[in-house]
């Protein structure tokens, strides 16, 4: 029975992994190296302004050992959703940390950079074609939206890394890519069962979140053969049990059974979790079924504007029972204020002054079943956004006053009410942005929305 | 009476991208998977009204092999959006731990 072997250096790049892990990992042979660097967890901000998701101090030191080791054995290393969002900027930000990384090594090999983001009026003609269709819960796209959008991606499945490698990349650095389609698309070019692939790529894509207890961010280990794949960490103090590769099954989606990706859709309702040993375990079942057409995920970021935000306690019990009102009172000042500095000529609808109370509903907002028993202090949370920051900062310096001072009957006399960590209180907090894509798109093959780059390093 | 937090080891809430949050209450062990699912006090229903949504949108799935309870629900607002008080949607379970449900909470595989 063939054997192929998968090394997942760590679940999220610049996260960090074991150096005695991949060690262990590296003798057992693998036929390649992936790791993912992308994921809409962290929020808009990284796709919206393309800045890297974490520090490139931190991608270095995850990158350094897997260059090195990868082009010494000859083992491909292949990097998806490059610097969290995958955009252009975050691609070429990974092209230099990559140069950098090979001239402190004196490495040399062929690097692929494979691009997600998309073309505006290419999404346009695609959309008038009828060929992009929304994921629930969201309405059919409006052109505004792709207007709109500071950077629009496409997640790429497998078949643009398996050329990237049939082009004898040695490193493949590919923007926004499904995180499965990083694993899956060398083990599928070698003719694997796509449904045993998929499933190995579903565990391995998260490194070391599949074990039973994570103690550290670390590798992972897949076997694949004919019917099944046996999966199980590198660090022998973690272990994989059939109930943690299952529970990892159902991490992070929507259905535990049905997993879309853009070639097809990875079933497992028929799957059995069996252990190997005491750390490794076994899975049967998992099985593939081919899309009638081949689709493409979209993400998109717009600009929603520039945030100042201020931080401050109360303890006072007085005021503490009587937030709402007292809270909504502020807001009428501030709107007072805001009128009276700029004049009509701002428009209402450009900005806006919000807050949020920890210690009472701030996490669960209208949902919180216990607000009305806040804590003896809580955490004031003032927001102001504006079309810029200047601007934000401004109106949230009328706001601090307006709060700071705001009366609490039935205290007498002027009262000061926040009780503020930090001198300026006030925090510029810089560009918000929203995800505002949720939709898929038909292209005419699996490679013209991805196009490579080659190069020599 | 038990409440959920002494029936699961696991209850856990997160994003499955930025427009859904999923729920996962992975259980003791079989029987008590079984006795929960048995008793209807985990149902769609529940869930709509915990988190203020239509019935018809939530998903809920009952996952043997992991003896979880899997429940999806769509968000109001896109996570990282101005107004999300849950980047990761990873705080949403908190509603959930002391639900109370009608399965003995001394309850053990035999």
């Amino acid at each position: 029975m063939a054997e192929y072997h998968v090394l997942a250096a760590t679940g999220m790049l610049g996260t960090g992994y074991s150096h005695q892990s991949l060690e262990r990992g590296l003798a057992m042979n693998p036929r390649f190296i992936g790791v993912d660097s992308g994921s809409t967890d962290p929020g808009p901000w990284s796709l919206g302004s393309g800045s890297l998701h974490m520090s490139p101090e931190a991608y270095r030191r995850d990158l350094r050992p897997l260059l090195r080791e990868g082009v010494k054995r000859k083992v491909p290393v292949i990097v998806g959703s490059a610097g969290g969002a995958g955009a252009n900027a975050h691609v070429e930000q990974f092209e230099e940390l990559v140069r950098e990384v090979a001239r402190a090594d004196g490495l040399h090999f062929r690097l692929a950079l494979i691009f997600a983001e998309q073309d505006r009026e290419s999404l346009k003609a695609k959309l008038a074609a009828g060929k992009i269709r929304p994921l629930a819960p969201s309405e059919p796209l409006a052109e505004g939206a792709l207007d709109r959008a500071a950077h629009v991606v496409g997640m790429m499945g497998p078949e643009p890394i398996q050329r990237a490698i049939e082009e004898g990349a040695q490193v493949v650095v590919a923007g926004r890519a499904s995180d499965t389609s990083i694993f899956a698309a060398l083990p599928l070019a070698s003719g694997l069962d796509p449904g045993v692939v998929w499933h190995a790529a579903k565990i391995l894509e998260c490194g070391a979140a599949a074990v039973e207890r994570r103690r550290a961010t670390d590798c992972l280990f897949a076997i694949l053969r004919d019917d099944h794949f046996v999966v199980f960490p590198l660090d022998p103090a973690m272990r994989c049990t059939p109930l943690s590769v299952a529970a990892h099954t159902l991490y992070e989606n929507v259905s535990p059974y049905e997993l879309v990706e853009p070639p097809g859709t990875l079933w497992t309702d028929r799957c059995r979790y069996e252990a190997v040993d005491e750390r490794a375990v076994k899975v049967t079942g998992s099985r593939f079924v081919p899309a009638q057409r081949y689709t493409v995920k979209l993400e998109g970021a717009e600009l929603v504007g520039h945030q100042t935000i201020l931080l401050a306690g109360i303890r006072d019990p007085v005021l503490i029972g009587q937030l709402d009102r007292w809270l909504a009172e502020v807001a009428g000042r501030v709107e007072e204020r805001v009128l009276d500095l700029y004049g009509p000529g701002l428009d209402r609808q450009s900005w806006s002054f919000t807050w949020r109370v920890y210690g009472r509903d701030a996490v669960l907002g209208p949902r919180e079943p216990q607000r009305d028993r806040p804590g003896h202090e809580v955490g004031l949370l003032l927001e102001v956004t504006a079309p810029s920051q200047s601007l934000a900062t401004a109106i949230m310096g009328a706001a601090r006053h307006v709060a700071l001072h705001h009366p609490v009957p039935p205290w007498e006399s002027l009262v000061s009410n926040l009780a503020f960590p930090y001198s300026p209180p006030f925090i510029p907090r810089g560009a918000a942005y929203r995800f505002t894509l949720n939709h898929v798109v038909e292209p005419a093959d699996p490679y013209e929305m991805f196009p490579m780059k080659l190069v020599d390093v | 009476m038990a409440r959920l937090r002494d029936l699961a080891p696991a209850i856990r809430s997160k994003n499955a991208g930025p427009f859904w949050v999923t729920f996962d209450v992975l259980f003791r062990d079989h029987a008590t998977f079984e006795a929960v699912k048995a008793s209807g006090a985990l149902t769609k229903a529940v869930f709509a009204r915990i988190y203020g949504i239509a019935k018809e949108r939530v998903v809920l799935i009952w996952y043997e092999p992991a003896r979880a309870l899997k429940v999806s629900i769509p968000r109001t607002i896109a996570a990282g959006s101005p107004g999300d008080g849950d980047l990761y949607g990873c705080q949403w379970f908190a509603p959930l731990v002391d639900l109370e449900v009608p399965v003995a909470a001394g309850h053990q595989e035999p």
